[in-house]
């Protein structure tokens, strides 16, 4: 028995099919041309091989061949062999909580939005893709914003610079939908610009009674096309589908557990409630982002199989986030929670290495259980981690080459890979800044001849400037 | 004589102060001197004898001793060296395997004049109105604010506190005078025991030459903007209303030199008339190289003693800035790149070219909350070319000299007031632990709000399970 979506992603399947596996390929990105090895270099797996001292990857067609000690790891002739004595390998890091590389990130006209999704705006062009990567960051959940109790959906995206907006997708990543709670979704019902009207929900209570009343709907929907479905089944020809419900669909799917919730929230209490909300209809939180107080109610989440992705040390940005504690990570770490530390920002987006080390600091993780913060558990909470996440053979070579140790302030990436293709690299860093700076001479020079030859006293329009951005 | 190992794991902090409180007391008892009790909250008066001894002193002004020894006795530094005398009624630190380093100064942070970001109602740091010469971030200081003992805790002792913004982003109150600006001691049950420079620089916001212009809240024209001549007149305009200012303010102070009685008293005036003539610092903020220029040539008619805050375009007019002697005072180094064709690691690379050039550098956080995180501001810069050394110094003598108050802060050197760290590493580092703070001599409180949430929750019983109601 197939949900409509499933036919509908059915439908997409075959119309890849019909366009020549137009998007098995991602659109622009490069194929890992020969086979690299790394020796030397300390590695830090992220797996069960832990740390390696003195240890050698090999990666070919985008895929890790083999990690291990460097004397157990055989190069082919072809092999480009790179010297990694002194540095450091980590796996590519995992931002489980990103908004880069999106046109737009809430759709706050209504409460439930879940129709919509952030696959629909992925910008390519974002330069957050590539400065990110600089920082070692290779894959990253691009989530819709926190305007509305139930949101829109996400994508999970490689940092492919370079590729279209679909080559960015990390292909075949279960589908999630953002849900959130607390300040944020409670905004809209107490407006603050004149002329604006206030939009329900304004309270905790509301938030969790739009979740509620949300649920009940997607139930009642999932129910018809059961009936409909068993009828079909049944052999009746007379059977009339329900009307398509876009809205309803996505929750149909979390309610099915085909498709993962993560939900915005702060303060103990409303993880709590919402926990108890997903259990009155049958499903799970998947993860819970921010989760600031999830220190107090840690044996909660663990118990119903919730996920934490949290901040390293951020706080008192606003009332919800006033008892937010740099040892949450620690604390529901040790409480059996699976969690992760993300970004939000693409600027933290550039050092998750170091909000990770800082879980060493406050709470005492050991090196293994702070890098996983940041690369298999969050692969884990974006069910990817038999792609990404950890270094071992048959995952996809996103690695970190590191010029020093990664978990540290002094960090910095020499190389950045991703299916085995480099993303960042210093030296090509520095080599392009020579072709911009010369680029940047040839347009100041045009614009130069142009004013000579303006002296209408008009000004240009902004939309024909040379390299006015996008 | 007491003698003493260092921080027992477990131990809290306030055990600490109480045995050593004790100690003292008992000491003072037993050479039959007056005792004295040190408040348990923090403890800002002068007074007792302590030595650290047996560690490696980190002097920043002379070099690094191994094995040294350093006494404070009534709040100042009285020795420091690999052979010291230490008098018979000092409290004695072993120092083995500890490293001793100044405490570290944020140079401009909003510490105590904000509490919630996001809630109006507890952020003091700006006023209405662009011409505030008169208002003093004094004022305003929140001495039991809970960002100071997090600060403090990470060896953070004394900042330079302006007004001008407030909150996460402290953005800036855009271009005017904001007030001035007050070097307090991270620790005291007042302002008054706080401070150390009631007023140490006037703030001015210079005006930005920009040619584009970010829509508001997604509405209004696109993005894009003016000419660049237009957007010049704009600037022009702004610095001469600021012009005006200080016109009147050299107006005033001739006014009030003759002696006549007829003169209103004004006390915008009054105030700015103090920085001509180098009577008090002036701290411009001011990013792009062509506004600081634009102060330069400003602080020079006026014969201004300025500083630059912010700066992230310096590297333009480095040889300018080091020419005039002209200190800056960096903006975060973990922030975004100016444009898009900036290079990923600009913020990073920009104090070693300052340092480099011979301009006089220091880190800030232009934060509370996050005030903690100065010494990665500084790391994030040394694997850019910044030395560890020279990063060290941009944290504690460099920001000294920028404020003028080096002969007394900044550096381990006989005389200087005992404001200094003891922790078990490099304290740029974010692993390393913070052991001891002295401020003004005396040990401070390292308990705080964030270590105390984690003693109550770590400690929280594991969770009996109950069958969920629903």
């Amino acid at each position: 028995m197939r949900h409509p979506m499933t036919r509908a992603a059915e439908r997409v399947g075959a119309g890849c099919l019909a366009l020549g596996l137009a998007l098995a390929v991602p659109s622009g990105a490069a194929a890992q041309e020969q086979p690299i090895l790394i020796t030397g270099a300390t590695i830090l797996t992220a797996a069960e091989a832990g740390r390696i001292e003195e240890g050698a990857i090999l990666f070919e067609n985008g895929r890790i061949v083999a990690v291990g000690p460097a004397s157990e790891v055989e190069a082919p002739s072809d092999a480009m062999v790179i010297d990694g004595t002194g540095k450091f390998i980590t796996p590519g890091i995992v931002d489980a909580h990103s908004h880069i590389a999106a046109d737009a990130i809430n759709e706050g006209a209504v409460s439930v939005s879940s129709m919509v999704s952030i696959h629909d705006v992925i910008d390519p062009t974002d330069i957050a893709l590539y400065r990110e990567a600089a920082g070692g960051t290779t894959t990253s959940h691009v989530m819709h914003g926190s305007a509305n109790p139930i949101g829109g959906n996400n994508a999970v995206i490689k940092h492919r610079w370079g590729a279209d907006a679909q080559g960015l997708l990390l292909q075949g990543a279960p589908p999630t939908i953002k849900f959130a709670l607390g300040e944020n979704p409670k905004r809209a019902g107490s407006p603050t610009l004149p002329g604006q009207e206030a939009r329900y929900p304004a309270s905790r209570m509301g938030v969790m009674d739009v979740v509620r009343q949300a649920f009940i709907e997607a139930s009642e929907y999932k129910a018809e096309w059961d009936t409909y479905r068993a009828r079909v089944a049944d052999g009746d020809r007379d059977a009339i589908p329900p009307r398509r419900n876009l809205t309803m669909d996505p929750l149909v799917e979390v309610l099915e557990g085909t498709r993962y919730v993560h939900a915005h929230s702060y303060r103990a209490d409303e993880i709590l409630q919402l926990m108890r909300v997903a259990e009155e209809f049958g499903f799970r939180i998947h993860v819970f982002q921010h989760v600031l107080e999830g220190y107090r109610v840690a044996d909660e989440m663990a118990e119903h199989g919730a996920h934490a992705s949290t901040f390293s040390d951020w706080w008192a940005y606003k009332m919800e986030a006033y008892e937010a504690i740099p040892h949450n990570a620690a604390i529901m770490t040790q409480r059996g929670v699976n969690v992760s530390i993300n970004s939000d920002s693409g600027e933290e987006g550039r050092h998750l290495n170091q909000e990770a080390a800082k879980t060493m600091k406050w709470g005492g993780l050991t090196e293994a259980e702070a890098l996983a913060t940041v690369t298999i558990n969050p692969a884990i909470q974006l069910l990817i981690d038999d792609r990404v996440g950890s270094l071992e053979a048959g995952k996809d070579a996103d690695i970190v080459l590191w010029e020093n140790y990664p978990l540290s302030s002094y960090a910095r990436v020499r190389t950045t890979y991703i299916d085995g293709e480099v993303v960042f690299d210093i030296d090509a860093d520095l080599a392009m800044r020579a072709e911009i700076e010369a680029e940047k001479a040839e347009l100041r020079e045009m614009l130069g001849e142009a004013d000579e030859d303006d002296d209408s006293g008009n000004e240009r329009e902004p939309g024909r400037r040379p390299g006015g951005g996008r | 004589m007491m003698r003493r190992s260092g921080n027992a794991p477990g131990n809290t902090t306030n055990d600490r102060i109480d045995t050593m409180v004790k100690s003292i007391v008992a000491a003072a008892a037993v050479l039959g001197t007056v005792g004295f009790t040190l408040p348990a909250q923090a403890a800002a008066q002068e007074g007792g004898t302590f030595a650290v001894q047996g560690a490696t002193i980190h002097t920043v002004a002379d070099g690094v001793i191994e094995g040294g020894t350093i006494v404070i006795r009534d709040g100042r530094i009285i020795a420091v060296g690999s052979d010291v005398d230490i008098p018979a009624d000092a409290e004695i630190i072993d120092g083995e395997g500890k490293h001793v380093f100044p405490g570290m100064i944020d140079s401009f942070s909003s510490l105590g004049l904000t509490e919630i970001g996001a809630v109006a109602v507890t952020n003091d740091a700006g006023e209405l109105g662009r011409w505030n010469p008169h208002l003093n971030a004094h004022t305003a200081i929140h001495p039991a604010s809970e960002h100071i003992p997090v600060a403090r805790a990470n060896g953070i002792t004394h900042s330079m506190v302006a007004p001008g913004g407030g909150g996460r982003g402290f953005g800036g109150g855009g271009s005017g005078i904001q007030g001035q600006a007050t070097l307090v001691h991270l620790d005291g049950w007042t302002v008054e025991e706080m401070e150390i420079e009631k007023t140490a620089a006037m703030v001015l916001g210079w005006p930005t030459l920009s040619t584009g212009f970010r829509a508001f809240a997604g509405f209004g024209p696109p993005a894009g903007g003016r000419s660049f001549r237009r957007a010049q007149e704009r600037f022009d305009e702004e610095v001469a209303e600021m012009d005006s200012w200080f016109v009147a303010a050299e107006h005033y102070r001739q006014a009030v030199a003759s002696g006549s009685s007829r003169v209103p008293r004004n006390i915008q005036l009054e105030h700015l008339s103090r920085v001509l003539d180098r009577g008090m610092k002036v701290i411009v903020r001011a990013n792009g190289w062509r506004e600081i220029e634009s102060a330069i040539e400003f602080a020079e008619k006026w014969n201004l003693d300025l500083v630059i805050a912010g700066g992230n375009g310096a590297r333009e007019i480095a040889g300018t800035l080091a020419e005039k002697n002209i200190p800056v005072i960096l903006g975060p180094v973990q922030r975004l790149p100016q444009g898009e064709d900036t290079a990923y690691d600009d913020p990073n690379t920009l104090p070693g070219v300052l340092r480099d050039a011979g301009v006089e550098i220091a880190f800030a956080t232009f934060n509370s909350s996050d005030a903690r995180t100065l010494p990665y501001e500084a790391a994030n810069s040394v694997s850019w070319g910044l030395s560890k050394e020279a990063a060290l110094e941009a944290v504690t003598l460099g920001p000294a000299r920028v404020l003028g108050v080096d002969d007394r802060l900044g550096s381990l050197e006989v005389g200087k007031v005992g404001n200094l760290i003891v922790t078990d590493g490099d304290p740029l580092e974010i692993t390393t632990r913070i052991e001891w703070v002295f401020i003004k001599g005396v040990p401070s409180d390292l308990d705080n709000k964030h270590d105390s949430l984690w003693e109550e929750y770590r400690n929280r019983p594991a969770r009996r399970v109950t069958t969920t109601t629903t």
